[in-house]
């Protein structure tokens, strides 16, 4: 056995040479436009003009990130965002949950007609124009409502999709769990508050993430419907508005204080994209990792039926 | 459980089913909690189906609906014999394709790649950074994108000039030849990590008596790469293939052409998708939009039957 070990085998030890190079290439292309981003936003925006920052800023400072604060809508933008992304994940997460419930039972006589209309939504869609009208009619336009109502692509109240993995899941419980509580005189509401919700704990963080994910990401929902009001601009928006325009971010209008206008001679588009770019992604990124385990088996479930 | 209930209502009503309403009344705890999202969804998703009424009228801002002037499937002609659709047609189906096979190689290789590693604490941070890509916005993906290919400082010219591959920075995003390919790419980069969790739990749940049986007649690791693994997850394969099909009419996604195109490449970029934005909403020509659109979903539905047909003919795995 000893002498099996320390033979050198050069075929495996060329091929994890290989594999390890490779990955460790894959983990470099992953992550620099990223690092290269956060090391810009940390870097005087003057010396960034000059070029050559990769991955560690020259010139540290701050400045970026006060401008980013202090100036423009980019503050206000990120509490609408903060605002949509916890009410459409909070509000979005219980009522799906509920409808999974109802077509989980299998006594419910609506079940099979419940589970089609929902499932046909994941296959067609009455396209934009025809949505923007439904909209309109409501008089949501220009409303906070249309960001947590609307079911874009990503967010939304209830997915089929979020459903049905969830839906999967409850049907993967014992049944003797919701029997006892029945026989214990609980109705359906009740059992789904307290029995089949608490146990549904890692999907729901799963589905939680996604519906997060969707209402902190999107933009086009505001780009349509909400783009004419200010105050519901959200953080990807004024990213948005930074990558696509050309205009200076000196000339804003609503500097006012000395200080905020002193701040801006000494700031760049490039920096400033940097920085809004870091505050837009870092809050997701620092959830997704410790999910990591509960989506992972979330979206097998959903995919590889049976 | 079928079985209990049919029983009790055996025991309450002997002989007559329990009519519709006594089963409603039984059942109002479920109907309560299901019925406000089924009215929400039918609201959002299939009252707006009524909109499509335009495409087959000359729809004129002011008039109600009804009273629009009805041109049959004239939209539908003006389309098919329009040159620029016609392109956009094939821009949205190349990027579709060529995104899909980059696609599905990428994250396969990296699957079987990924599974070659065995400490377990190696592999899972690889996994964790390459799902980081798959959470950010399309917005800053784009973003980070243009700053990777810029000719001032961007990486990949860079890169590409110390190697001594290219001599002067090339215009990466200001020629069509090269935009179908960046649209592919950044699919990869952004989704590898996330498409590769299906192939890696397939990969899984193969056998592992297979590989020792295999070891046994002396394959090495490519042979048990090649006549294990890759058969083992092929049903996953062709069954997601077939899925994919369905979107190909998507273009690989609306955003990345949206926020990469600029007026340089838009021969190359412009997609249905964003046809039906251009005409639909900025030009105020909803009828012909609209039309877009219903052709894009009418399409779209057909793959998938189609698609579900041929996966049920391959073996008994369906997706509907």
């Amino acid at each position: 056995m000893q002498a099996v070990k320390s033979r050198f085998k050069p075929e495996p030890f060329l091929f994890h040479t290989f594999n390890y190079l490779l990955m460790l290439f894959i983990v470099i292309v992953t992550l620099y436009p990223f690092l290269n981003t956060l090391a810009i936003s940390f870097n005087s925006g003057v010396d960034t003009t000059r070029g050559g920052i990769y991955l560690w800023p020259r010139v540290w400072t701050l400045k970026n990130y006060e401008a980013v604060f202090l100036t423009g809508h980019v503050f206000d933008a990120f509490w609408v965002s903060v605002a949509r992304t916890t009410i459409g994940t909070a509000l979005g997460v219980v009522l799906t949950a509920m409808v999974a419930y109802t077509i989980s039972r299998r006594e419910f006589m609506f079940r099979k007609l419940i589970t089609i209309i929902f499932v046909l939504t994941l296959y067609f869609s009455a396209g934009l124009i025809p949505s923007y009208f439904l909209v309109k009619e409501l008089n949501l336009l220009n409303t906070f409502l249309v960001y947590i109502l609307f079911p874009g692509a990503t967010a939304g109240l209830i997915s089929g999709f979020n459903m049905l993995v969830i839906r999967t899941y409850i049907s993967s419980l014992p049944e003797s769990l919701i029997e006892s509580a029945k026989i214990d005189g609980a109705g359906d509401f009740r059992v789904f508050v307290s029995v089949v919700f608490p146990l549904c704990a890692p999907v729901l963080a799963t589905i939680s993430l996604f519906i997060a994910v969707g209402q902190w990401n999107t933009w086009f929902d505001t780009f349509i419907f909400a783009s004419s009001r200010q105050n519901l601009s959200t953080l990807q928006y004024e990213l948005i508005k930074l990558l696509s325009s050309t205009t200076n971010f000196n000339a804003n209008p609503n500097l006012t204080s000395t200080a905020a206008k002193d701040i801006a001679a000494r700031i760049t588009p490039l920096s400033i994209r940097a920085a809004i770019t870091i505050v837009a992604s870092v809050p997701i990124l620092f959830v997704y990792p410790f999910l990591q385990r509960h989506f992972v088996a979330g979206l097998q479930l959903g995919s590889v039926k049976e | 459980m079928q079985h209990q209930v049919q029983q009790a209502e055996i025991v309450t009503r002997p002989k007559a089913r329990p009519s519709f309403w006594s089963r409603m009344v039984r059942q109002r705890q479920l109907i309560f909690m299901s019925f406000p999202m089924v009215f929400y969804i039918i609201l959002f998703a299939y009252i707006p189906i009524w909109g499509w009424m335009f495409a087959f009228q000359q729809y004129k801002p002011g008039l109600p609906i009804f009273e629009q002037k009805w041109v049959g499937f004239a939209q539908f002609d003006f389309l098919f014999n329009d040159a620029a659709f016609l392109r956009v047609l094939r821009n949205t189906i190349a990027m579709s394709l060529i995104s899909l096979v980059l696609s599905f190689v990428t994250a396969i290789g990296f699957a079987v790649l990924l599974n070659e590693i065995r400490k377990s604490f190696i592999k899972r941070s690889i996994q964790t950074i390459s799902y980081l890509p798959h959470f950010l916005s399309w917005v800053i993906v784009t973003g980070l994108v243009s700053t990777a290919l810029s000719t001032e400082d961007g990486i990949v010219n860079v890169v590409l000039m110390k190697l001594h591959i290219i001599s002067e920075p090339v215009v990466w995003l200001g020629e069509g030849k090269y935009f179908w390919w960046i649209v592919g790419f950044a699919n990869v980069w952004k989704e590898l990590g996330w498409n590769t969790i299906i192939f890696l739990a397939a990969i899984a749940a193969i056998d592992p008596s297979l590989y020792e049986a295999a070891e046994m007649d002396g394959a090495n690791r490519y042979r048990k790469m090649w006549h294990i693994t890759l058969p083992g997850i092929k049903p996953v394969i062709v069954i997601l293939l077939i899925l994919n099909i369905g979107w190909l009419l998507n273009g690989g996604g609306f955003e990345v052409q949206y926020f990469l195109g600029s007026g340089q490449v838009i021969d190359w970029s412009e997609t249905i998708d964003i046809f039906v934005l251009k005409y639909g909403l900025r030009l105020g020509n909803y009828s012909l939009g609209v039309a877009a659109g219903i052709f894009k979903t009418v399409v779209s539905i057909i793959l998938i039957l189609l698609a579900n047909e041929a996966a049920k003919r391959l073996g008994d795995e369906r997706l509907i």
